[in-house]
């Protein structure tokens, strides 16, 4: 294909994205979209399967039958949209093993927020309340995003999220009208957690490198700092209500914004975790990695039954 | 009319004991489908909590959600048990407090289903061997007189259909699949089938809940389950153990070493916590 084709079918698709068209995997592309949505994609998916075992860690522990069934539900809701979000990738030329084979090596991410422990049973309320509740701001507006398969599988994914957060803020709700010893325990959560559950949300728009393009094709509606402004108004009156206290001194209502300000965000902390430093990045990479290495003769084994079994099929046929 | 003060008393005496005799019976069988209740649902809670412990750890994304959903199907029959056993003893017990406020003598389940997780094959080959005898327990137990214990089987039948399928699917594909995964199941059938046979062992209260018209008779169970096994195992190419040596005393709150650990866990934030609501 001629340079001028190239440039004349990067038109056309540009404005389809424009009139709000969908991309479909057949449709032509230019690599840089494939590219970016697998990068995007994948890293969504895995963040969903490594943020199975931070709350899997307490399905065996947890506090009551209800709240056992509501958990396991919970995690196995993430490990379909793990699925489904495989899927979707999929479909743009790359397989779940290659991308299982990135998130091995490194050389694919996952949300941050997951490489720290959780250590409470508060821990089950406040990654409901907080980090879902962070997820949702993230991934309403990728129900409209450019690539089609992307899209529908948001839109599922979404409306499991925005029950979780209602579920994890009902966990933080029990503890706080509770004992003294519970609303301590659901405090200390939140001390835990907000400041990772904010630095989920992104680097600041300055440092961000992918936000332009991405807003671009729809991958992205709004840029970083305003998503966490929105998650921080949004979260201040739920913590009101909680008789909570938000961990930050700087945290106040700006009259003049209609927003709250609030104070420095350690990005040193964001960029170790983000770098493979985090508490628990080493801990949750192995679990992932023995799982896969440890499942290799199972699937191998599958592969070969299956195999037996057309053979004999072919034989029957003969 | 003169009234005979001593003829009215034994007449009260009389009806008092009547009445004495009648709520012993009354608590006896109400004492015999507790723990009749408790010996079914023990069953699907132990081995629902193993089920869980897998969850984010499976060879496959599909297995995991699969494991999961196991796992949640019996914690969701232990609940409808439970709840029942909960009014049936009438005394204010949750039941949360009955699922983990226990000590390890006074939890009935099998031993089988709290044999640990050694690897997948033993984690299926265990599956397999319960849901084949719960599928059958529970079409039984959909005849029973009491229509509380008959509508929870109804409706765990569908489920438990499901994991009979998924458990046997995948004991012929690791007997049939590769040679290391042959070996693999075999090992872990040879070492879970010793506790095979305790699943047709009877309780007293199983005994009285048969007489009853409401418990299932386990011991007619017992033929067909070892057929439809062999038959499942010979398909998969592995060979039926033929080790007459079996382990018992679940039943009578007799565990192997393994369910300590498992109720540490289970119980951890009820005995940390007490009185406090989740």
């Amino acid at each position: 294909m001629s340079d001028e084709q190239i440039k004349n079918l990067e038109e056309q698709f540009e404005a389809r994205i424009a009139r709000d068209e969908k991309i479909e995997p057949k449709d032509w592309m230019p690599e840089k979209y494939r590219q970016t949505h697998i990068r995007q994609m994948s890293q969504h998916a895995h963040s969903e399967i490594v943020g199975m075992l931070p709350e899997g860690n307490w399905i065996t522990r947890a506090p009551s039958l209800r709240r056992k069934v509501a958990l396991l539900a919970k995690v196995q809701d993430e490990a379909g949209h793990g699925l489904y979000l495989y899927s979707a990738t999929e479909t743009l030329g790359i397989s779940r093993d290659e991308m299982y084979e990135q998130l091995h090596t490194g050389k694919a991410k996952y949300s941050s927020i997951f490489n720290y422990p959780t250590i409470t049973w508060a821990d089950m309320g406040a990654i409901g309340w907080l980090v879902d509740g962070a997820a949702i701001i993230n991934q309403v507006p990728l129900c409209n995003t450019s690539y089609g398969p992307y899209a529908r599988a948001m839109i599922r994914v979404c409306k499991e999220e925005s029950f979780h957060q209602r579920q994890g803020f009902e966990i933080m709700l029990k503890l706080c009208n509770g004992t003294p010893e519970q609303k301590e325990m659901a405090q200390d959560a939140l001390n835990r957690w907000w400041w990772p559950s904010l630095m989920m949300l992104g680097p600041t728009d300055a440092e961000s490198i992918h936000t332009e393009q991405s807003m671009k094709w729809k991958l992205k509606r709004k840029s970083n700092d305003d998503l966490r402004q929105q998650f921080i108004d949004q979260t201040v009156p739920q913590a009101d209500i909680l008789g909570l206290t938000i961990p930050d001194q700087d945290l106040k209502w700006n009259e003049e914004r209609g927003s709250y300000d609030f104070g420095e965000i350690d990005w040193d902390e964001f960029w170790q975790v983000v770098k493979g430093h985090g508490p628990m990045n080493r801990e949750r990479m192995k679990a992932r990695v023995g799982a896969w290495e440890r499942g290799e003769w199972v699937r191998d084994a599958a592969m070969a039954y299956v195999e037996k079994k057309q053979e004999r099929k072919e034989k029957q046929a003969v | 009319m003169s009234i005979d003060r001593d003829e009215i008393e034994i007449s009260l005496k009389a009806r008092c004991e009547a009445i004495r005799k009648v709520s012993i019976e009354v608590n006896m069988k109400n004492e015999n489908l507790y723990n009749y209740i408790l010996g079914i649902a023990d069953n699907s809670l132990i081995l629902g909590q193993r089920m869980g412990e897998l969850c984010g750890h499976g060879p496959t994304l599909e297995t995991d959600i699969a494991c999961t959903n196991i796992s949640l199907d019996l914690f969701g029959q232990v609940r409808s048990y439970f709840q029942y056993a909960s009014k049936i003893a009438g005394d204010g017990r949750t039941e949360d407090d009955i699922a983990m406020l226990r000590k390890e003598r006074e939890y009935i389940n099998v031993l089988l289903v709290e044999q640990p997780n050694t690897d997948f094959a033993y984690t299926m080959a265990r599956q397999f061997l319960f849901d084949v005898y719960h599928l059958a327990f529970l079409v039984e137990l959909q005849k029973s007189a009491d229509l509380t214990l008959s509508a929870i089987a109804s409706k765990s039948i569908k489920e438990v259909s499901y994991h009979e399928r998924f458990s046997s699917d995948w004991v012929k594909r690791l007997g049939d699949g590769t040679e290391e995964s042959n070996t693999k199941m075999q090992e872990a059938i040879d070492a879970l089938w010793t506790y095979t046979d305790e699943l047709f062992h009877q309780t007293e209260a199983d005994k009285a809940m048969v007489a009853e018209g409401i418990g299932v008779d386990v011991t007619k169970l017992k033929d067909s389950y070892y057929r439809h096994v062999s038959e499942l195992l010979e398909e998969a190419t592995l060979q039926v153990p033929e080790s007459k040596y079996f382990q018992k005393g679940g039943k009578e709150g007799i565990h192997t070493e393994h369910l300590g650990y498992m109720l540490a866990e289970l119980q951890y934030m009820q005995r940390t916590y007490p009185n406090m609501e989740w």
